[in-house]
């Protein structure tokens, strides 16, 4: 009966608004009562327009009745269509490159089409914070640990074969543009002996990688200083950089193709049951269990809980707040709920600078044994340039604002000892990016936290997540589906080795 | 430590000595299913060698590499001639090639033409034990994209001759792969679609290989 009232006040107030009527309706709906919400005509009064008038409410009460029939779609509740769904198999939080990576692995491996439901929550759609598109986008298999040599080769291969994984019917092939130009490391001679031990690890696990001494790299580099270089390790085959922001929409465009759900929203809250044990040292323990995911949407009040079986936590910088929500770490030191999830943001820059007489087409992804490191950008006589600061050093993070002072004293100065080239060049833009900094051993975390039965954990790269992204993806999705690693087996980064304190340390990050 | 999925590649069906063998339908494997008669429709050409490209061990184990890679470029309607003779290896039209090369044991091959072939990345294992082999060209070959050209490092102190024009999937990036042939004296980047400014990815070839002699026709390179 109300109905009636509403459309009274609408006749004297609007006139000829025909369309929007339906949503002033709504809108006096919700406010509960009569509140004309749309500004009152200020013109000159109804004078005979009373029977067309007449004829417009008669349609407007023809459609209401249509709508409230069975049949049409209308519902007096206005339920946001942005909403997650209620329920969801699998929710991961954290849209980045790892997120969908793990997502298409998810669908890719399903044994039954619609198998399991997949739900990806990212707050941010415009990545505007997230480490992977401000990504250098290197890829290399000079690493120390074998785990992380075999994560790479494998995610080389994916990428090598992308179309073949990840081409969309009807839709362009992806393109990754990928620089088959090779990784460049330069040690001193007290660090010499680790890059030979690490280039026989890298050969056994089938890396193509070559070990150069002074001479012969500067035969093959003539612009390189190779000063207090004593031993060079070179990559042939499969090393190089690409667009992060490629990889990222190719792997999104196809799972969503095989029907994983996007929300656009963050997660704030879980609700989770905790079941008291003792264990085998006579410490209580709160084994939580995760029942449902609470998905706050932007810029607004309203969130959804998502009922769900297994939730994927690859929030990369932000995974330890998130972890945090279910109180892993927040319990008595020297206990198990005492161990927090070791990854925090650490902000790192990356300079773009132009020099006219820089190294040319060849110029491989160098690293020097100081820390710094730089790679062409294009064919134009770009480069960009970065370091890692020391520990005492690290800038704030609560930002991405560039610290230009940093380049003139941290960075130029080694790139002009290396390259003499570099003496003249000019730093045209700038930008900061988070690393998912894993402050135990700078290695990726993949598994379950003892604490929490149902969430995966695969986050703490702390610099080469994206480049282990399509095999980490793969790991990840074997773990949840058929219960334990099948490709590579990743048990060594998993979480016994903080609960132990046995660091797998990487002696080559930068 | 289980195996890395690298190696996958090397442990595929053997090729035995038939030709003309179609692959079996169950390397098609689509993600969507109902899309799969799709894509066969469409790409007629994927039914021919391009799932073949295995590993020779069959033929390898019984010959030795050096027959084996010949017979692989062969099989492949590429030809080939071998160190220190003159006559060269080709199949006719049919794909029909004469056996007499199986009677030359344990000698290399020095140049190989693949011209128009299908081979890929996957096939350039055959070629990788062949240390005398100066001369590759892969001319208008649809499947040599740029992770085909940062394997040919395994050549690099042999090739001398390399011809990679007209093939449609090499970009600039394939390109600074090149710069581990350090013997190389011959290139020919003609008519390469794939590159983007072709007037200075040719100059930085030239600066980038200094001892090579570079052929780059079939580019517009006018100032308009």
């Amino acid at each position: 009966m109300s109905t009636w009232r509403r459309l009274h006040v609408k006749v004297q107030t609007t006139r000829g608004l025909f369309t929007s009527r339906a949503v002033t309706q709504r809108h006096t709906w919700l406010k509960g009562h009569l509140m004309l919400c749309q500004s009152l005509s200020t013109g000159t009064p109804l004078r005979n327009d009373f029977f067309k008038d007449l004829e417009a409410q008669l349609a407007a009460v023809r459609k209401k009745a249509a709508d409230a029939l069975p049949g049409s779609s209308w519902s007096a509740l206005e339920i946001n269509p942005n909403l997650p769904p209620e329920r969801a198999d699998i929710v991961i939080v954290g849209g980045g490159v790892m997120g969908w990576s793990i997502a298409y692995w998810l669908k890719q491996k399903e044994r039954v089409r619609g198998e399991v439901k997949v739900v990806v929550v990212e707050k941010d759609t415009t990545y505007s914070q997230a480490s992977t598109v401000l990504s250098a986008g290197g890829i290399r298999q000079q690493f120390s640990l074998p785990e992380n040599i075999h994560l790479s080769m494998a995610s080389a291969d994916f990428m090598r074969n992308i179309n073949e994984h990840l081409s969309v019917l009807n839709e362009d092939p992806v393109d990754l543009q990928f620089n088959q130009s090779g990784y460049l490391f330069l040690a001193s001679e007290d660090v010499a002996h680790i890059m030979e031990t690490n280039y026989s690890t890298q050969r056994d696990a089938g890396a193509k990688v070559a070990l150069l001494s002074p001479t012969q790299l500067k035969e093959k580099f003539p612009w390189i200083n190779t000063n207090g270089v004593a031993l060079a390790s070179y990559g042939l085959e499969n090393e190089g950089w690409f667009d992060p922001w490629t990889l990222l929409n190719a792997f999104r465009r196809k799972a969503i193709s095989m029907g994983v759900i996007q929300c656009c929203g963050e997660v704030t809250d879980f609700k989770h049951t905790t079941n008291m044990v003792m264990t085998t040292d006579g410490e209580h323990l709160g084994l939580r269990r995760i029942h449902s995911v609470k998905v706050q949407m932007s810029n607004s009040l309203e969130y959804q809980p998502v009922e769900c079986a297994i939730v994927v936590n690859a929030a990369g910088a932000f995974s330890g707040k998130l972890a945090e929500m279910l109180g892993i770490g927040l319990g008595p030191k020297d206990t198990i709920a005492g161990i927090p999830v070791p990854v925090e943001p650490r902000k790192r820059y990356i300079y773009v600078f132009h020099c006219p007489d820089g190294p040319g087409l060849d110029t491989p992804f160098l690293i020097d044994y100081s820390g710094i490191y730089f790679r062409r950008e294009g064919l134009g006589g770009n480069y960009i340039a970065g370091t890692s600061p020391e520990e005492a050093e690290e800038p704030d993070t609560s930002n991405l604002e560039v610290d230009h002072q940093f380049f003139e004293d941290k960075i130029w100065p080694y790139l002009a000892n290396r390259v003499p080239a570099f003496e003249k060049l000019k730093v045209t833009s700038a930008w900061a990016g988070f690393y998912d900094y894993n402050t135990f051993d700078q290695n990726g975390i993949i598994g379950i936290h003892p604490m929490v039965n149902n969430m995966y954990f695969a986050t703490g790269f702390s610099g080469h997540g994206l480049q282990q992204s399509p095999a980490v993806g793969r790991a990840v999705a074997e773990l949840i589906l058929d219960g334990g690693f099948k490709t590579l087996d990743l048990n060594g980064l998993s979480f016994r080795r903080i609960m132990a304190e046995e660091p797998m340390l990487e002696r080559n990050i930068v | 430590m289980l195996p890395a999925v690298g190696s996958a590649h090397r442990h595929q069906a053997t090729v035995e000595l038939r030709l003309g063998v179609p692959p079996s339908s169950a390397h098609q494997a689509s993600p969507l299913p109902h899309t799969a008669f799709l894509r066969r429709r469409d790409a007629p050409e994927l039914d021919v060698s391009v799932e073949e490209e295995g590993y020779y061990g069959y033929t390898q184990r019984f010959y030795g590499s050096d027959l084996a890679a010949a017979y692989y470029v062969l099989s492949m309607k590429g030809a080939f001639r071998f160190v220190g003779q003159t006559e060269w290896y080709c199949p006719d039209k049919k794909g029909k090639f004469n056996w007499d090369f199986l009677n030359h044991r344990d000698t290399q091959l020095e140049e190989v033409n693949m011209n128009y072939t299908l081979i890929n990345y996957t096939g350039l294992v055959n070629l990788e034990e062949q240390r005398s082999l100066r001369t590759l060209s892969v001319r208008g070959c649809s499947e040599v994209d740029d992770w085909f050209l940062a394997r040919l490092h395994v050549l690099q102190d042999s090739l001398e001759e390399l011809d990679i024009s007209h093939c449609p999937r090499i970009t600039t990036g394939g390109l600074a792969a090149l710069r581990n042939l350090k013997g190389l004296r011959r290139l020919d980047v003609s008519s390469l679609p794939g590159i983007s400014s072709p007037g200075l990815v040719i100059i930085l070839l030239e600066e980038m290989l200094p001892q090579c002699q570079i052929t780059a026709t079939g580019y517009d390179l006018s100032l308009s």
